[in-house]
């Protein structure tokens, strides 16, 4: 059995969050009245059509935006850093090296050289690349880079993973592979995770809570507890009957939001 | 069709071209088009280039050229390059230098060689200043684009992950404008000897410029053309190895 970590990750509040794009005259409200309390060591995922704000809100996270008005708080005691983000499209250095790219959150935080260069060697055998460690990016394929990316992540010890639709460009072999390993390191590490994606499933797969937003301005519709034990058996799990109806109830409530979006953009 | 026949053909076919039109060349001459005292066959040129390599006169030229071409290449391009990094990095950097490159990079370089014999004497110090002064131009507005075409995630992806301005700076700008960075070192190249050949015209005793200038107002139209090609060949083995230093300094250039 594997070992589950006793270490929990970052506690968020979010609260009354709001973010506005523009100055002056056009102004573009992305996300409005977002209140979210994430539990420590929670997999929080997040579902919604395009342009409902998921990614902006995960932004503000990684303090990558600001809000224009709203709190967050974070409690990520204990931790080395507070959070590491994992991108779309891998954002690996293309002229970095595997084994420098894994490195990159410690070398900017001036952990030494010999530790530095032992914590990636272990991060790249958790996600299986030691043999591609002296590899450039273009040399990989796509699974393999968001393996690295996931390794980037993990190796700066961060209370808190935010992912972006780490898995949307894999194929679906490989998105199911990468699924199961992010859970299984989820489960060592004992981190809370927050997950973007427009995928149903791959929420009610993964998740410990989805929740479901909608669009212009981007809020919050409903929060539903996944009921599903864990450990999960990703591949039976989305073959029964349960996963399927909840599936569905979700994709009621998005389906409206869909249309609605659509009837407003026809005008 | 295997690669392997098709890379044979397309290496004969980059060699048709020049032998070819040498061969032409040479070949009407030897029939009596065109006058042998003003435009000498190939062949003739292949012989004084030759005699002038063996008496170490050709060797002294290129010396001189070659270093003044380095130094004024080394003074040009470093700060030019660090100049484009700052000015992608920070705005008022971009704003404070912005009108004064528009306003020097269109002035023909070789307009400024009388002021720089005022500064600088007749020496090789004039002359290294105006390669250096005409490669800077080239050098910091590629670095420029290519520092601040760097997608956006690789900003995202440093910030997130706690990088320093001096970190940003070295390891990502730097090495993300890199390919940029060695196209405007390619043209640097070319517009060192450009304008260093020019400046040998006048103001000097020595390199490929004077060899050229010298050996016309003597007419000896073969060691003009030796000028010429030596300058040519020069071009050449130079940008062989800057071709061979970009594949090593980045790999992660697909081929």
């Amino acid at each position: 059995m594997l070992k589950v970590a006793e270490r929990r990750g970052a506690a968020v509040e979010i609260s009354k969050l709001a973010k506005e794009y523009g100055g002056g005259g056009e102004r573009l409200l992305a996300i409005t009245d977002i209140n979210l309390s994430i539990r420590p060591g929670e997999f929080l995922c997040i579902v919604g059509p395009s342009g409902c704000g998921k990614s902006t809100l995960l932004r503000i996270l990684a303090g990558l935006d600001r809000q224009t008005s709203g709190t967050i708080d974070i409690n990520a005691r204990g931790w080395a850093v507070e959070n590491a983000m994992v991108f779309q499209d891998s954002g690996l250095f293309p002229w970095m090296s595997v084994e420098a790219n894994v490195g990159f959150g410690l070398m900017t935080r001036g952990v030494p050289a010999a530790e530095a260069s032992a914590r990636v060697e272990a991060a790249l055998k958790l996600v299986g690349l030691t043999k591609f460690q002296r590899r450039y990016p273009h040399q990989l394929s796509g699974g393999m880079r968001q393996r690295t990316a996931i390794a980037r992540a993990f190796v700066t010890d961060p209370a808190m993973l935010l992912m972006d639709e780490p898995f949307a460009a894999l194929d679906a072999q490989n998105r199911v592979i990468l699924q199961a390993e992010l859970v299984r390191l989820w489960e060592q590490t004992g981190k809370t995770v927050i997950y973007i994606t427009h995928s149903i499933e791959e929420a009610l797969l993964l998740g410990d809570r989805t929740v479901v937003m909608t669009a212009h301005p981007g809020r919050i519709k409903h929060i539903i507890d996944v009921p599903f034990a864990r450990p999960r058996n990703l591949m039976t799990l989305s073959a029964s009957a349960e996963f399927g109806a909840l599936k569905l109830d979700i994709w009621r409530v998005l389906e409206d939001e869909v249309m609605r979006a659509r009837e407003e953009a026809e005008g | 069709m295997s690669g392997r026949s098709n890379k044979a053909r397309e290496r004969i076919l980059y060699l048709i071209s020049p032998i070819g039109l040498l061969a032409i060349w040479q070949v009407l001459l030897m029939l009596g088009f065109g006058d042998r005292r003003f435009i000498p066959t190939p062949s003739d040129i292949a012989v004084q280039f030759w005699a002038m390599t063996v008496s170490g006169e050709l060797g002294w030229h290129v010396s001189v050229t070659l270093y003044r071409v380095a130094m004024g290449f080394v003074i040009g391009t470093v700060p030019g390059i660090a100049m484009g990094l700052f000015m992608a990095m920070f705005r008022p950097v971009r704003i404070f230098f912005d009108p004064l490159i528009a306003a020097l990079f269109p002035i023909p370089k070789i307009a400024l060689m009388p002021l720089l014999l005022l500064a600088f004497g007749f020496g090789d110090a004039s002359k290294v200043a105006l390669v250096a002064i005409a490669v800077f131009f080239p050098v910091i507005i590629n670095t420029y684009a290519g520092a601040s075409n760097i997608e956006k995630i690789y900003w995202d992806v440093a910030k997130n992950y706690g990088a320093s301005q001096s970190i940003v700076f070295r390891r990502v700008v730097f090495f993300g404008a890199l390919p940029m960075i060695f196209a405007g070192l390619r043209i640097a190249l070319a517009v060192s000897f450009i304008v260093l050949v020019a400046a040998e015209f006048v103001a000097t005793k020595s390199g490929i410029g004077y060899l050229i200038w010298n050996s016309w107002e003597l007419l000896r139209v073969d060691v003009m053309f030796v000028g010429i090609v030596t300058i040519g060949i020069l071009g050449l083995i130079v940008s062989a190895i800057f071709q061979e230093i970009e594949r090593k300094v980045i790999p992660w250039k697909a081929e």
